[in-house]
């Protein structure tokens, strides 16, 4: 088991060192980070004094060493933009992002898994046809467009919900149920497949066979078994839904640090953007290697090996 | 024993593979639909320039925002105009092409970079695989919205950028499945057949494995397709994909966003048509991969 | 023991959906089980002996359907118990032992805790108390450091430890009926003969009776009262041990037996016996003799309804045209 997690953990550090690599590299693929902040109307002057004084004339590996040590250190150097430091910036909005993806997921599991089991506890049942259309539908639906179709049914016509802001926690339904939603499927599809798995195994008739009732075979001996891949999913899936909630966020206007990035990248601010991609990452690095424990600490069969 | 008409002794008789296959794909309601609705619009998007009532380009600041027939509107535009008094009809129907050529070009370059990868992990192991393994880590570490949104900011928003990013981001499902089909082919006893009798490596995996996996290839091609199409409206629908008067149903709606309050239609419809493409797609691949591996469905 | 039967079968019957049609997977079986014997069911695979157990444990899948004139458990009618009725009974008054101890236990919790929740769903008893039945019985099933093993997991465990386990979960509850459906079957051959060994000496010492289903016709010989051949879904003979293998009456039967050496009567060298063909399906009206396709002595009659023919009255019954299971011509081959 620690030999297992040493080996995650190492492999997640190797992986964040190397989005770390690529998202420094996007500065120099943008051409003349120097001229970017200059503006339109600079001279090739103020380029210049901008390249000596930024350090962008020095070699890159050499300028990849420092802004990663400074990274380590918390310090992701200085927003073109807001002129202010982009770590700040950052730890301002993430919040905000965190909230909803905690909801998100929540608002996911909590919907997505019993009607997995339901739907694979009747398969081919009206109930699980419904599941699959909902499933189907959700991997299709744009979450744009979802969005706005929910700003127009419940902020416009019905005037129930508030269209944007982060107000109040009635501010996070929508955005929850959009981002939810984009979880859905494949949690639901795990769930189904899983315990349709399980519920044909030998030990689930053992348990039938000792005369336990069908809500104790159902929950404690066939959900246990066919949750433990779905754990490991939605950890996965959460690390995706960080990333993505620059949609979300974007239409619901909830100034969260996807939105900071749709800012920041129509405004050209490199090391915002930068760090936002390295803060994503390290989401979806830390979600993963999480997953991979949970998993193997749920199950007995890996927690002894 | 010489009772010939003994029912006991009646011999089975099943259908042929081939009929099999037809009675399962014209069995399959998902398939089915997804295909003619697939159908219909690649048909829509090659004959654009002649189904096409106006000119997608056209403005017209006399017409602007009319309604669509059945709220109201004239024949004239059938579903209304825009903003800029363009007809939306035109607009959707031009927007089909991008939306299919993004999608199609994009799924094709990344299949080939993802295939390359995952072929190359199974076949070979060991080391090739260790490395595309990492590789195909560190590439789900990153945010694929933001780094195409950051790509295409630097870039700048041609459909040749757009189509090129995203080929570059989408190859980690190809590379994904292949190799684990790779692994699961490369077992079989037709491999190692073919190695002892001296094939080379080239002709091995184009010759003894590839047919055999290409059923799952056809499989994610259609999903990454679908994949790809989102993402395209997504990031134009953020201002930072195809960039205007091109007609994409993503910027559409972004465009049709302002006016929402007024005459949500002008979200409706694209929102509509662009969940209608992407249904399509991915059941047509739902049941490409319940059809040609039926023992693979959950 | 003349007292009533504790398990008593008349026409039992089990249908099977399947794609274009129905398999008549078990038709027409009738047989008794008094208290503390033994009957072993015979048969290849594929002729219903799992299907009849599963029926009268009431776990047959929602799709399998079963009729019967009569299945009575000492005196309780199972084909009008509940659900709720046959969960009581199961684990209580009658157990079953499955054929794959390698995923019949669940893999997520540890041997204690199967173990108790054998004797918690039925009896108002501690957590403590049911553990302590629990080491007791693992200890009666000859696993050595008992207390230990409670906290170990099924995958920690090898098959043989492993069906000891489900042996023990079986008799948590000292039931009065077990069913063991090939227990031994996929274990390794000297691990096979202790397995079985145990369960018949626990069956003798608790004095519960044994549904043992097999398909090894030595191990009948040895622990069998009572012998049912099944064949293809019918029960083609039935009768004590002794009688059926002193005298074997039904084609099939005598196949079987060929099919096995035995030492001092069997040649050396000399060929053993085989049945040829293949069981025919069951999809469908079946009608007549099912053995009649592979029996040296068929005749048309085969085709019709069979008789149930008494080689001892009240006791050792088949089912053949030929009174005493052989063609009136001398076909046969002697064995």
């Amino acid at each position: 088991m620690l030999r297992f997690i040493l080996k995650r953990a190492g492999l997640a550090i190797l992986v964040a060192f190397t989005v770390s690599l690529i998202s420094f590299s996007l500065l120099f693929l943008s051409g003349d980070p120097a001229a970017a902040i200059a503006g339109e109307h600079a001279s090739d002057q103020d380029i210049e004094a901008i390249r000596r004084i930024y350090g962008f004339d020095r070699p890159m590996l050499l300028q990849y060493w420092e802004w990663l040590s400074s990274a380590l250190m918390g310090d992701f150097g200085e927003s073109y933009y807001f002129k202010l430091p982009v770590a700040g910036l950052i730890a301002e909005r993430l919040s905000i992002t965190m909230t909803l993806g905690v909801c998100g997921i929540s608002f996911a599991l909590l919907t997505a898994v019993p009607l997995g089991v339901a739907a694979a506890i009747r398969p081919n049942s009206l109930l699980d046809r419904f599941a699959l259309f909902l499933s189907v539908a959700g991997q299709a639906m744009p979450s744009f467009w979802f969005g706005l179709i929910l700003i127009v049914v419940f902020s416009i016509q019905l005037g129930w919900l508030p269209p944007s802001g982060t107000a109040t926690p009635l501010h996070f339904v929508m955005p929850t149920i959009v981002l939810g939603y984009y979880a859905m499927p494949a949690i639901m599809r795990l769930t189904r497949a899983g315990m349709l798995e399980v519920l044909s195994s030998d030990y689930i008739r053992t348990a039938r066979a000792k005369g336990a009732p069908e809500g104790l075979v159902m929950f404690k001996h066939a959900l246990r078994n066919a949750i433990i891949p779905v754990v490991s999913l939605a950890a996965v899936q959460m690390g995706f839904m960080l990333g993505g909630s620059i949609v979300v966020e974007s239409i619901f206007a909830l100034h969260g640090a996807g939105y900071l990035a749709w800012e920041s990248i129509s405004r050209n601010d490199l090391p915002t953007v930068q760090a936002l991609i390295l803060v994503f990452s390290m989401f979806y690095i830390v979600f993963t290697f999480l997953a991979d424990v949970l998993n193997a600490w749920l199950d007995p069969r890996m927690r002894a090996g | 024993m010489t009772q010939t008409a003994d029912p006991l002794l009646q011999e089975i008789t099943g259908p042929t593979p081939g009929q099999l296959l037809r009675k399962r794909i014209f069995g399959h309601q998902g398939l089915l639909i997804g295909s003619i609705v697939l159908g219909l619009l690649v048909i829509v998007a090659l004959f654009a320039p002649l189904i096409a009532p106006h000119d997608p380009y056209a403005q017209s600041l006399l017409a602007r925002m009319e309604p669509p027939v059945f709220l109201g509107g004239s024949w004239e535009h059938p579903l209304g105009t825009d903003h800029l008094g363009r007809d939306y009809l035109s607009r959707l129907i031009y927007g089909a092409r991008v939306s299919l050529l993004i999608g199609l070009v994009a799924a094709l370059i990344s299949g080939l970079i993802g295939t390359a990868m995952g072929v190359a992990a199974g076949y070979f192991g060991g080391r090739v695989d260790a490395v595309v393994t990492f590789l195909i880590n560190v590439r789900l570490a990153m945010p694929v919205v933001l780094v195409a949104l950051a790509v295409v900011a630097i870039f700048g928003g041609s459909l040749t950028v757009v189509i090129t990013v995203l080929g570059l981001l989408l190859w980690d499902r190809f590379a994904v499945v292949m190799r684990a089909s790779t692994l699961q082919v490369q077992g079989r006893e037709y491999v190692a057949a073919a190695r002892a009798i001296g094939c080379s490596n080239t002709r091995i995996v184009m010759s003894e494995i590839m047919p055999n996996i290409v059923n799952n290839l056809i499989v994610v091609i259609t999903l990454e397709m679908a994949h790809a199409v989102l993402l395209e409206a997504a990031l134009s629908f953020l201002g930072l994909g195809v960039q205007p008067p091109t007609p994409s149903w993503g910027l559409m709606v972004s465009e049709g966003k302002q006016m929402m309050l007024f005459e949500p239609w002008l979200v409706l419809i694209p929102g509509f048509v662009l969940f209608a493409l992407v249904l399509s797609i991915n059941l047509l691949g739902d049941g490409l991969r319940d059809v040609t591996a039926p023992e693979n469905r959950n | 023991m003349t007292d009533t039967p504790i398990l008593s079968v008349r026409n039992l019957t089990i249908d099977i959906p399947v794609g274009g049609g129905t398999l008549h997977a078990v038709r027409g079986i009738d047989f008794d089980l008094n208290r503390g014997e033994t009957l072993c069911i015979v048969g290849e695979s594929g002729s219903g002996k799992s299907l009849t157990s599963l029926a009268l444990m009431g776990l047959l899948g929602k799709k399998i359907s079963r009729r019967a004139d009569r299945m009575e458990f000492d005196g309780i009618d199972l084909m009008k118990t509940s659900q709720r009725g046959m969960r009581k009974l199961r684990g209580l008054r009658m157990s079953m032992i499955f054929q794959e101890p390698m995923t019949s236990l669940n893999p997520a919790y540890t041997i204690g805790d199967q173990l108790a929740e054998a004797l918690l769903l039925h009896k108002k008893v501690s957590r403590e108390q049911a553990r302590a039945r629990a080491v007791e019985l693992l200890e009666k099933v000859g696993i050595t450091a008992a207390k230990s093993r409670l906290s170990q997991y099924p995958h920690q465990l090898s098959g043989g430890l492993r069906q000891r386990v489900m042996i023990a979960m079986a008799l948590m509850c000292e039931p009065e009926l077990i069913i063991a459906d090939e227990p031994t079957t996929a274990l390794d051959v000297t691990i096979q003969a202790q397995i079985l060994r145990l369960l018949v000496d626990l069956q003798k010492e608790l004095g519960m009776a044994m549904i043992l289903i097999t398909h090894d016709l030595g191990v009948v010989a040895r622990v069998a009262d009572k012998v049912a051949v099944m064949y293809a879904g019918e029960l083609v003979e039935t009768g004590p041990a002794a009688d059926v293998f002193g005298a074997p009456a039904h084609p099939y039967t005598r196949g079987l037996l060929r099919c096995i050496p035995v030492p001092g009567k069997t040649e050396r060298g000399a060929e053993l016996g085989t049945i040829p063909g293949i069981v025919p399906s069951l999809v469908g009206e079946v009608s007549g003799c099912p053995f009649r396709t592979r029996c040296d002595h068929a005749v048309d009659a085969c085709r019709q309804p069979i008789p149930l023919r008494e080689q001892q009255a009240g006791r050792h019954s088949f089912r053949c045209v030929h009174p005493d299971g052989r063609a009136a011509s001398p076909q046969e081959v002697p064995a």
